[in-house]
């Protein structure tokens, strides 16, 4: 019996899982998938839990309520990747043995890397949203929260979903005019890039929607420590702004294990092969999700994207066939802007976003970089679509993993 | 497009980073670094010559990894290349503006 191990079951381990089942033979193939965690969460749910918009049990649910039979969850802490050995050894001592290993282990917050940012105020005045604890916490934050300047920050990229800072300030704007405090409130965005996104069409778009909202950008701000009695934060150049409440979202970095293992660059993320997915260092690892290095974001719809093309290509590696099929970066978001609208973004590693329709090339229903009521009910749906299709490995229908160019208005 | 920097004509994206390595000259980068407001000393041609040196290499540039590297530190590059370093240096360095991602 051949062996197939996954490390991780969040997102990306999860649906890969459920691929591999579909697509190997049971007869050759052991599946087995290693976690830590108790639950699966559905993180971009923690975007809509400050508001109130989202509870706990709406993006909770357990773990292995989605490994499919016949694969065995190992729960447990791994130690260490022996990739020599083709062995992954456990805390208590489990070692498993691999023929072929998939790494999805994901990114996490690390707000230990700036001075301060986890000090005397953390999940005082100083919070995150990119975790559980963090997002509920800053929801009971905002339910008595009488105003005051609030910034939105950006640590380093990349990030997690680039694009949930920007909706944390839209849905912040709408929440607090809704509570009907807006003017109490100055919200400012703050990013170390030049300007709202990385790509420069979307960016536009955005710093717009971003000035009709009366949202402050304050960019090029490289961020070197957080000021707990000032309540100031400060850049490396000296700069500094002032804060009564800092949502920042700190540097993310792959999962410790990866350091430990010498198998990650500085930010633990594991250099991989951007249009195969395999691993630089040895051709029986495959990096899928936010554990990579490939310069694609860090989202959900792209380990979506991602899980369809390592499919095929596993296949073609067990076979020993090339590995022919290519991811071409693709990714598709939907951000929301507040008021109930939602604007969609879709785009590639050469393909910046682009106005257009989706996924019906000149009927939609979506429609892309604009602001739409039918956008946003697309993003609500999208947890159904989740729990229920994605991590099932079910194919979305007239949604391909390479991305569709036409429709879109590129020039 | 091009742009008459420094007495020629040097080819540019909208944002007047080269796109061609080829045509950078010292002059080039002085005049660059002088529609910034900085005066070049030895101590910035020394950067210069590390980030241009890491883009040959292929290294992805990043504040982070400058300031990891023993060249010098994230204080000094900000005191070097004041407001936005990164931008800055590589503008006068003649290499791509770092697509610091996605």
């Amino acid at each position: 019996m051949k062996k197939v191990l996954i490390l991780g079951a969040g997102t990306a381990g999860t649906m890969m899982a459920n691929h591999l089942h579909h697509e190997l033979d049971k007869k050759e193939w052991q599946i087995d998938i290693i976690d830590e965690r108790e639950e699966h969460h559905y993180q971009p749910g923690y975007l809509f839990l400050p508001f109130d918009i989202y509870t706990p049990e709406d993006i909770i649910k357990k773990i292995e309520d989605f490994i499919p039979k016949g694969i065995t969850l190992h729960k447990g802490k791994i130690d260490i990747l022996l990739p020599k050995e083709n062995a992954v050894r456990m805390a208590d001592g489990r070692v498993y043995n691999y023929d072929i290993l998939i790494i999805a282990t994901g990114a996490k917050i690390a707000p230990e890397e700036i001075d301060g940012m986890q000090g005397e105020e953390w999940q005082k005045s100083v919070f995150d949203f990119y975790t559980f604890e963090g997002a509920l916490a800053l929801r009971n934050k905002l339910r008595e929260w009488e105003g005051g300047k609030l910034l939105v920050h950006i640590t380093e990229m990349p990030i997690k979903c680039p694009v949930a800072p920007l909706e944390f300030a839209f849905l912040a704007d709408s929440f607090f005019k809704h509570k009907k405090m807006r003017d109490k409130v100055e919200i400012s965005f703050v990013t170390p890039l030049s300007g709202a996104f990385t790509k420069p069409k979307a960016t536009a778009a955005l710093d717009h929607l971003l000035d009709e909202k009366n949202i402050k950008i304050e960019a090029d701000f490289a961020i070197e420590s957080v000021d707990n009695e000032r309540k100031v934060i400060i850049d490396y150049g000296g700069r500094e702004i002032p804060f009564d409440l800092l949502v920042t979202v700190p540097t993310n970095k792959g999962d410790e294990v990866i350091a430990r293992s010498g198998m990650g660059d500085d930010l633990n993320f594991i250099p991989t092969n951007k249009a195969t997915l395999q691993s630089l260092a040895f051709e029986n690892i495959f990096v899928l999700g936010d554990a990579s290095n490939i310069p694609a974001s860090k989202a959900g719809s792209v380990a979506h994207f991602e899980a369809e093309i390592l499919t095929e290509n596993i296949k073609h590696y067990i076979n020993g066939e090339p590995l022919s099929e290519e991811f071409d970066g693709h990714a598709n978001c939907f951000i929301e802007t507040g008021g109930g609208k939602a604007l969609l973004i879709d785009f590639n590693y050469t393909h910046e976003p682009v106005e257009g329709t989706f996924p019906f090339p000149g009927v939609g229903p979506l429609r892309l970089m604009k602001e739409s009521r039918m956008n946003h009910m697309g993003k609500l749906a999208f947890r159904w679509i989740y729990w229920n299709m994605l991590l099932k490995g079910t194919h979305i229908p007239f949604v391909s993993s390479h991305m569709e160019e036409a429709g879109k208005n590129f020039n | 497009m091009e742009k008459e920097i420094a007495g020629k004509m040097i080819k540019v994206n909208d944002e007047g980073y080269l796109t061609d390595f080829s045509q950078w000259t010292r002059e080039v980068g002085e005049a660059i670094a002088a529609e910034n407001n900085i005066t070049m000393t030895p101590r910035h041609w020394e950067v210069i010559a590390y980030l241009q040196n890491e883009h040959k290499n292929n290294v992805a540039l990043s504040i982070r990894k400058i300031g990891k590297s023993d060249v010098l530190d994230i204080k000094e590059f900000y005191q070097l290349f004041p407001q936005g370093p990164l931008k800055t240096s590589t503008k006068i360095a003649g290499i791509p503006k770092p697509a610091s991602c996605i």
